[in-house]
């Protein structure tokens, strides 16, 4: 464990503040521009922090090692999700490391550090992972876009194609924390564009797994069908007892992408056949993302996944505004007007961002099938988030 | 009316693993007079051991056995080499020392088996549902739980009710200065106790890793709770420990199910009564 002295605190405030009364330096073609990577590289996310840097990479290196005509120089920081550590992180990155621009990371609660700084500092950020909604609404700032997707959009499309299907009443399962709130509003807003609606919302403690009291609910509810919001070894657990509690044949189960993302292997038959939304799935089949995949696993040996995604459009996002201001990070309004004049030709289908920056993107469709997340199709066409709150100054 | 019947046995079964756990938290007050804030890391201790072992071997059954030979173990030489040594010191010393072990086992537990979240599958044979009613069915898995867990508490009512050494065992629970007196070895009781205590946390961990997945601090909410139950049941009791684990399974169960609202706090709210009614809890003696 790094010590944190309270010396190497109060240098990294003051050298902040140094960057900040330098910040209008003349570009130098041949300077190096430095972009910190921070991710989870250890700990729970370790593997979503490694997808995203390597496609990140993988883009990197089709540009040559170049953005904006200037040589890229990457300064890599593990956050190992931890939201206490964060602050100190992005003070070391801004007044130690002198970054020009910043990208990260994957946990909502460690992205809050970089919201903070990008803002206050007019810094560009490229937050590919992280889906807390306040990023793009009530803290929306210039300098900051998103290539992932907000909690509310894969949750909506979830909803949509539910009452798309026929069903009437629907209820919610989830953690009781932000993402899960998020997703669930969503999903009701999708039920309701469809006529449906949202009956019931049932929470347990983060990250508590005793799903039982909650299940016994389910049968007396009333609904057609039962939407979820848990990630990684809750999601397991979760479709597993849904499945051992035999409540699959009369209430189907779905949810947010992530309910089968990347754990469907461990979940074996208890997932099989269980349709999911997301913003990526396995079969997409355009031109882009069959190149993307092959590239990425002779570049990485691993399999793409939608984090390998975000990290390659976070790259393709910061080239675009850089290219705009020709390597000058600083001129923010150029940058920003250039990325959303842009369409990204990302491996899930080609976006634009919205006025708040979130991508505006098809939320597709999936059914889980021999350890696969097959796309089966859109739930919904261009899906922005509402934005609501954010006024960019 | 359906789920009603299906809540019930859910709080029994939360019940029932809860007594495992804090029947060794009471005893180890009652005989050594020591709060033992490590019991919780002792149960996840049990989980990821159940992990490993099931994970190495491919057989879930052999985890039970080796957490209760490994619990044994385990707590003698932790009794032996620490806790006897703090025998005479104050309780915040014995606090601090407990206190101490989870973060230390935490830490172990880190660098052993890392951070992540790990799902332990359901032994084969028992990997089946019984439907049970109103379109509800109840994991056999969950069932056997429930039954290894009444089988236990009758082994210790039985151990402690008739045999030589549960009554020494109640006789230091109850009057440690009397068992002094009549000459019986304190010391061998105290580490028999307190590696009885361990096991019993680590099978309540093996067998949860099935039910609920193991992860780091999952130790922590069960503590709390094994704690409610003590006080609720009179320090030291283990029949009040049964019946307050229980009780405890129970209310949290249907408060989640009925009061979402208040189900965080309805359990303490029910210490806060019992405490008001009988200070020294339901079933102690003093």
């Amino acid at each position: 464990m790094p010590s944190i002295s309270r010396r190497s605190i109060l240098a990294g405030a003051s050298g902040s503040v140094i960057t900040a009364a330098l910040a209008t330096p003349a570009i130098a073609q041949g300077v190096p521009l430095k972009i910190g990577l921070m991710l989870p590289f250890s700990g729970t996310f370790a593997a979503l922090g490694e997808a995203i840097a390597s496609a990140f990479d993988l883009h990197l290196k089709e540009l040559d090692g170049k953005m904006g005509g200037r040589p890229v120089e990457l300064v890599r920081v593990d956050d190992e999700s931890n939201p206490a550590k964060a602050p100190s992180l992005v003070n070391r990155l801004l007044g130690r490391d002198k970054v020009d621009a910043l990208v990260g990371t994957v946990h909502s609660g460690v992205v809050m550090a970089l919201v903070q700084a990008a803002r206050e500092q007019q810094l560009p950020l490229i937050i590919p992972n992280a889906g807390n909604v306040a990023a793009t609404r009530e803290l929306c700032a210039p300098s900051v876009f998103r290539s992932s997707f907000s909690n509310w959009q894969p949750a909506y499309g979830m909803g949509k194609a539910l009452a798309a299907k026929g069903v009437k009443k629907a209820a919610w399962v989830t953690w009781d924390y932000a993402a899960g709130k998020e997703s669930g509003d969503g999903f009701g807003d999708g039920l309701r564009s469809g006529g449906a609606e949202l009956t019931k919302v049932l929470t347990l403690p983060f990250p508590e797994t005793n799903f039982q009291p909650i299940l016994a609910q389910l049968p007396g509810l009333g609904v057609e069908a039962v939407g979820a919001f848990f990630a990684g070894g809750g999601a397991i657990q979760f479709v597993k007892d849904y499945a051992a509690a035999g409540l699959r044949e009369k209430l189907p189960l779905c949810g947010s992408g992530f309910l089968t993302e990347g754990v469907l292997k461990p979940q074996g038959a208890a997932a099989e056949g269980l349709q999911t939304a997301l913003h990526y799935g396995d079969g997409i089949d355009n031109p882009k993302n069959i190149a993307f995949r092959a590239a990425f696993k002779s570049f990485s040996t691993h399999d793409a996944d939608v984090y390998a995604v975000q990290g390659y459009d976070a790259a393709q996002m910061l080239a675009v505004g850089l290219a705009a201001t020709k390597g000058d990070a600083s001129a923010v309004k150029d940058f920003a007007a250039a990325i959303r004049a842009a369409t990204i030709d990302s491996p899930r289908g080609a976006f634009t961002v919205s006025a708040s920056h979130n991508p505006i993107q098809t939320i597709w469709l999936r059914e889980a099938r021999n350890g696969e997340n097959r796309v089966v199709g859109p739930a919904v066409e261009a899906l922005a988030d509402p934005g609501t709150g954010c006024t960019m100054t | 009316m359906d789920g009603f019947l299906v809540q019930i046995i859910n709080g029994l079964q939360y019940g029932l693993l809860l007594f495992l756990i804090s029947s060794g938290l009471t005893l180890i007050f009652g005989v050594m007079g020591v709060i033992n804030l490590a019991h919780g890391s002792l149960f996840m201790i049990g989980a990821y051991l159940a992990y490993v072992v099931a994970g190495i071997t491919g057989d879930f059954w052999l985890a039970p056995p080796a957490a209760i030979v490994g619990g044994l173990g385990f707590g003698a030489v932790l009794e032996r080499v620490l806790f006897q040594r703090f025998r005479n010191r104050e309780h915040l010393d014995q606090v601090l020392l407990t206190f101490a072990l989870i973060l230390l086992f935490e830490e172990a537990r880190a660098s052993l088996v890392g951070n992540e979240f790990h799902a332990v599958a359901v032994p084969a044979l028992l990997d089946f549902s019984v439907p049970v009613v109103g379109g509800f069915a109840y994991s056999a898995y969950r069932i056997a739980v429930l039954g290894i867990c009444l089988l236990v508490a009758a082994g210790m009512v039985l151990f402690l009710g008739r045999t030589r050494v549960g009554a020494s065992i109640r006789a230091a629970a109850e009057n440690p200065e009397m068992v002094d007196l009549l000459g019986i070895d304190a010391r061998l009781i105290h580490t028999l106790v307190f590696a009885a205590g361990t096991a019993l946390a680590m099978l309540a961990g093996a067998l949860a890793a099935p039910l609920q997945s193991v992860y780091p601090g999952m130790g922590d909410s069960i503590l709390i709770a094994s704690f409610i139950v003590v006080v609720i049941g009179g320090l030291g009791s283990v029949g009040g420990a049964f019946w307050a684990a229980l009780l405890v399974g129970l209310i949290d169960t249907l408060g989640q199910v009925y009061f979402p609202q208040i189900a965080g706090i309805a359990v303490c709210g029910l210490m806060a009564l019992v405490l008001s009614w009988r200070p020294t809890g339901l079933f102690s003696r003093a």
